[in-house]
């Protein structure tokens, strides 16, 4: 393991001066290939979450012989405990922009559509004047992009990429069957790349500093910074751009109030882990991923009752599609309050596990494959808390 | 286009199958089973049930053998343990949120979900019980189709099919997680939503969440009524489907065994829908004859092309979706209200019946017949003229709760009158078959000789083509008939609502250059029905569609001109095609709907 510690860093909300776009000035004299070998290079991966390294994906769409391809952001954040993209986007939305319109200039596509979620509404007016600003310097340089906006409806699953094509083709957000995946057949069944705004955001910063720069941070399987949505029982509660690779202990000592039991890594369908793992516990692709929440949880907290609110809160978020996700996730939920209540024996939630385990693996998307994530981890490490 | 082979081993055997294959279907190629709930062969694909998975060699996670297609070097274990106990959960999962009340469900013995909860012997409650008191209240709106929620197990068939083959929409998926559910239109119940009552859903669904509104009971009490008259007809599929229902293959004429079964069960008279398809041959073709005349020699505007009328969720379609093109629907009830109007009119006179005292009940392979016999405009006896519609599946219950042996029975001949018919009228059972029927005779009335077909089959209108369409020119006519000399008679057939539409759509838009339309609601036509044996599939309802013209080969008389109670009702009846009593008691109007 590469030793790392918490090291602040400032890439993200950095250097947005007054010189507009000029990144892609300099981005744009060099052919596709180039600026889809400097991405990979950076070794940068999706910072929504699930980490697929963000240049095999352009170089995929790139490959597909396609007059009309898309790019699309993915700003439906909805994983509870995760507001980063927002501050982008309220605070440097012309670094997501860029990112967006250097994708399109490397797979060859003419449109960018951001699928804003329904709650960021208020961002619209403001975002549009910096997509009439992009389109100025569009037009002026003859980069022939244009950018969209689209706004989802509050659905979590529609920040399932296929579920978010489905929502932007103005159908039932319900995510499609894989493959085809997106780089073949994505927004109107044309190769799409889509990626979370924090990696456009990130694909600007390595276009201006260079991936030799960038990839100095981080570890070999995670390579760069990326920005943390702390929120719990934690004094510094806020958004705050962090080395990829740190011990979760230290994470912990700098933003933890002491009495810390165990973090929510990755959000309601990631990890949590206990205070006795903290030490051995990684913070990148290589241990414990994230799209960015760190929910902190200190021993005043319930566990039983944090779980109770996720399988609540997946209940009424699956799209209802598929058998393993729609009611496993309800008998999830039932199930723990049947033990709680002592209406089945603790060995009941051995039974749970295992269904857990099957919506791992029979689940058609990433929702209901990711249920097991919180329920295990917290199962295993605050049984009793869950059954007396 | 020639396409690639790919290889793959499955459960160890390697096998070769054409780029693009499902696994599911590679699996079947060696005879492996994998069970299936949300897949249908007439729908696209969906991949939501989860039942289907198995397992590839190197990937963490199943996949859907229905929605994955093959790749080259892939090993598939269809049966491995990860596989067994992911499909028992997922089974034990749907049981969990179904209503199981088996021993009482309407659909006992026909379940796919009970088949599966059998094989996999799913019996130990694993999980709580998620069944909400308010989805149990079944939805009776419609006099066609019930639906019950708290069966339904959201494979979404019904959706596809409603969307996919009917172009209609009527059912929807609606709210999300624990509440997401098959519903319609602001929630509304079926009878005042666009819904058709094809009653398609109900042969695709898998489990009783959706069914036929059944009035077996009501037909008993009045069989067992004695101061009841009770005749029966029986539609042209009926007889080429009903054996599907009693353990014969599907493809079986049952004519025979179906009358005598009918005369067993204790109806007065047994009598058949074709002599009334004759009729409405004898009444649509010079219903359109008429408004070809009006067009080519009056030059007044009639509305062309003309349309068929004898589907009623084809009728209710128009009414919702094209109330612009109801002036085309030809007036002509349909057989079954043709024949009830007639029943408690010509045959209660000729009989001396009061037709107070006698009930009318039709055997159709039709949900939305049910719907028909209760509208409004179907009253032109005097009375409700069809009183009670069973479909195909109904009456093979009541067969079989009379214990009858319908294997053993002698075939019987139906009773007279309203009781004779010809190949002609069979054929009203599959795709093309009324426009067949309809040329066979107009040809002949116009020429004096018969269509140019060989053996009277004009194959043009045959087969399972979405939309078909063929021409006749009519040369050398007989005087009376001079204005159509020389004309190219343009012909279109379509079956399944979503066909419907594509023909529709011209139609409106000015593009299509037909005389006269056939539309049959339903895939294949009436042998396709919403009302016949459960399963369907395009091989199934292809073997009953061959019976349905092997009836028709087998049958002395083939034009509908030449059924002779026909030519006995025009010279004591109904005098002429048209004519003032036809005008009161076959034909009808239609009504403009909403879409919602």
């Amino acid at each position: 393991m590469e030793n790392k510690t918490l090291k602040k860093i400032d890439l993200i909300f950095a250097g947005y001066t007054s010189t507009k776009y000029k990144v892609l000035e300099k981005t744009f004299q060099k052919t596709p290939d180039e600026i889809i070998n400097e991405v990979l290079d950076s070794g940068l991966k999706g910072r929504g979450g699930a980490g697929f390294p963000t240049g095999l994906k352009w170089k995929f769409t790139k490959n597909q012989e396609s007059d009309v391809k898309y790019v699309v952001c993915n700003a439906d954040e909805g994983e509870p405990g995760t507001f980063k993209d927002r501050e982008i986007l309220e605070r440097v939305p012309r670094k997501v922009f860029s990112g967006m319109a250097i994708c399109g200039r490397a797979i060859g596509a003419k449109e960018g559509y951001l699928y804003l979620r329904g709650e960021y509404t208020y961002l619209v007016p403001s975002l549009l004047k910096e997509i009439e600003i992009f389109e100025e310097y569009s037009k002026q340089y003859n980069y022939g992009f244009k950018i969209f906006i689209r706004l989802g409806s509050g659905a979590y699953i529609c920040g399932e990429e296929s579920a978010l094509f489905e929502s932007m083709e103005g159908k039932r957000g319900e995510p499609r069957n894989k493959p085809p995946y997106p780089t073949v057949s994505g927004y109107n069944s044309k190769p799409t790349v889509i990626n979370n705004v924090e990696t456009f955001a990130t694909v600007q910063v390595i276009c201006k500093i260079g991936a030799q720069e960038y990839k100095k941070l981080g570890t070999t399987d995670s390579r760069g910074s990326k920005l943390f949505s702390v929120s719990g029982d934690t004094p510094i509660a806020g958004i705050h751009e962090l080395e990829l690779g740190m011990p979760l202990q230290e994470f912990v000592d700098e933003f933890g109030d002491g009495d810390t039991k165990a973090v929510q890594v990755g959000g309601a369908s990631g990890h949590c882990v206990p205070r006795k793992q903290f030490n051995q516990t990684v913070i990148g692709f290589e241990g414990i991923p994230t799209g960015g929440s760190m929910m902190v949880f200190n021993s005043s907290r319930s566990m039983y009752n944090v779980l109770h609110d996720y399988l609540e809160f997946f209940t009424e978020e699956s799209c209802g599609q598929c058998t393993p996700c729609r009611v496993g996730c309800q008998q999830l939920l039932k199930g723990i309050e049947a033990v709680k209540r002592g209406e089945r024996p603790p060995s009941y939630l051995e039974d749970l596990k295992r269904l857990a385990q099957t919506m791992k693996i029979a689940a058609k998307c990433g929702l209901g494959q990711s249920v097991a994530n919180p329920f295990n981890s917290i199962i295993d490490n605050f049984r009793e808390e869950i059954i007396y | 286009m020639s396409k690639y082979l790919v290889n793959l081993k499955i459960n160890n055997i390697p096998v070769s199958v054409e780029e693009g294959t499902t696994i599911l279907d590679a699996a079947k190629q060696l005879n492996f089973k994998i069970p299936t709930l949300c897949n249908h062969p007439d729908l696209s694909i969906a991949g939501n049930c989860r039942v289907c998975v198995v397992e590839v060699k190197g990937q963490r996670l199943l996949a859907a053998s229905c929605a994955t297609p093959v790749s080259e070097g892939m090993e598939i274990s269809t049966n491995s343990e990860k596989v067994r106990s992911s499909r028992k959960h997922v089974i034990e999962l749907l049981l969990s949120e179904h209503n199981a009340d088996c021993t009482k469900c309407y659909k006992n013995g026909n379940c796919e979900l009970q088949e599966l909860s059998n094989e996999y012997r799913v019996g130990d409650h694993l999980f709580l019980d998620l069944v909400r008191a308010k989805d149990k209240i079944v939805d009776i709106s419609s006099p066609s189709i019930a639906k019950d929620d708290s069966k339904c197990i959201r494979c979404q068939r019904c959706v596809r099919t409603c969307d996919e083959l009917q172009a209609v929409g009527a059912l929807a998926v609606v709210h999300k997680g624990d509440h997401q559910k098959i519903s319609t239109f602001l929630n509304k119940p079926l009878n005042e939503v666009v819904c058709t009552n094809c009653g398609q859903c109900i042969n695709r669904c898998p489990t009783a969440a959706l069914t036929e509104r059944n009035y077996i009971e009501e037909v008993w009490n009045a069989i067992n009524n004695p101061e009841i008259h009770v005749v029966v007809q029986t539609a042209p599929a009926v007889r080429v489907g009903l054996g599907e229902d009693l353990g014969l293959e599907p493809g079986h004429r049952v004519t025979g065994k179906m009358v005598a079964a009918l005369k067993h069960l204790g109806f007065d008279s047994v009598l058949d829908t074709d002599f009334t398809a004759d009729l409405t041959i004898m009444e649509e073709g010079t219903e359109l004859l008429t408004r070809l005349k009006k067009a080519l020699v009056d030059g007044e505007k009639v509305a062309l092309p003309m349309m068929t009328s004898c589907s009623p969720g084809w009728i209710k379609f128009q009414e919702h979706i094209y109330p612009n093109l109801l002036e085309n629907l030809s007036t002509c009830k349909s057989p079954q209200q043709m024949f009830g109007a007639l029943a408690k009119t010509y045959y209660a006179q000729k009989k001396g019946l009061n037709p107070k005292n006698m009930i009318s009940v039709s055997i159709m392979p039709c949900t939305a017949k049910k719907f028909e016999c209760d509208r409004p405009e179907m009253r032109s006896s005097g009375f409700q003229d069809v009183d009670y519609v069973l479909t195909t599946r109904e009456l093979a219950r009541m067969i079989k709760q009379a214990g009858i042996d319908f294997e053993k029975l002698h075939d019987e001949n139906y009773d007279s009158i309203l009781g004779e018919s010809t190949g002609a009228a069979v054929i009203f059972g599959a795709t093309g078959g009324v426009m067949e029927a309809a040329l066979r005779t107009a040809y002949e009335i116009v020429t004096g000789r018969e269509v140019p077909f060989t053996n009277l089959n004009i194959l043009p209108a045959r087969g399972m083509q979405g939309v078909k369409e063929a021409s006749v020119r009519i040369n050398n006519v007989l005087p009376q008939w001079s204005f159509l000399e020389g004309v190219e008679l343009n012909v279109a057939i379509a079956h399944g609502l979503a066909n419907a539409k594509v023909l529709m759509d011209a139609v409106s838009a000015g593009t299509a250059n037909y005389h006269f339309i056939e539309v049959m609601a339903c895939p294949g036509g009436c042998i396709g029905g919403g009302g016949q044996p459960i399963p369907t599939s395009p091989e199934i309802r292809k073997k009953r569609a061959d019976a349905i013209y092997s009836e028709d080969e087998h049958m002395t008389l083939r034009k509908s001109h030449e059924n002779p109670e026909v030519q006995q009702i025009y010279k004591d009846f109904l005098h002429e095609p048209l004519g003032h009593k036809s005008h009161d008691l076959l034909h009808t109007h239609y009504k403009a709907r909403k879409r919602y």
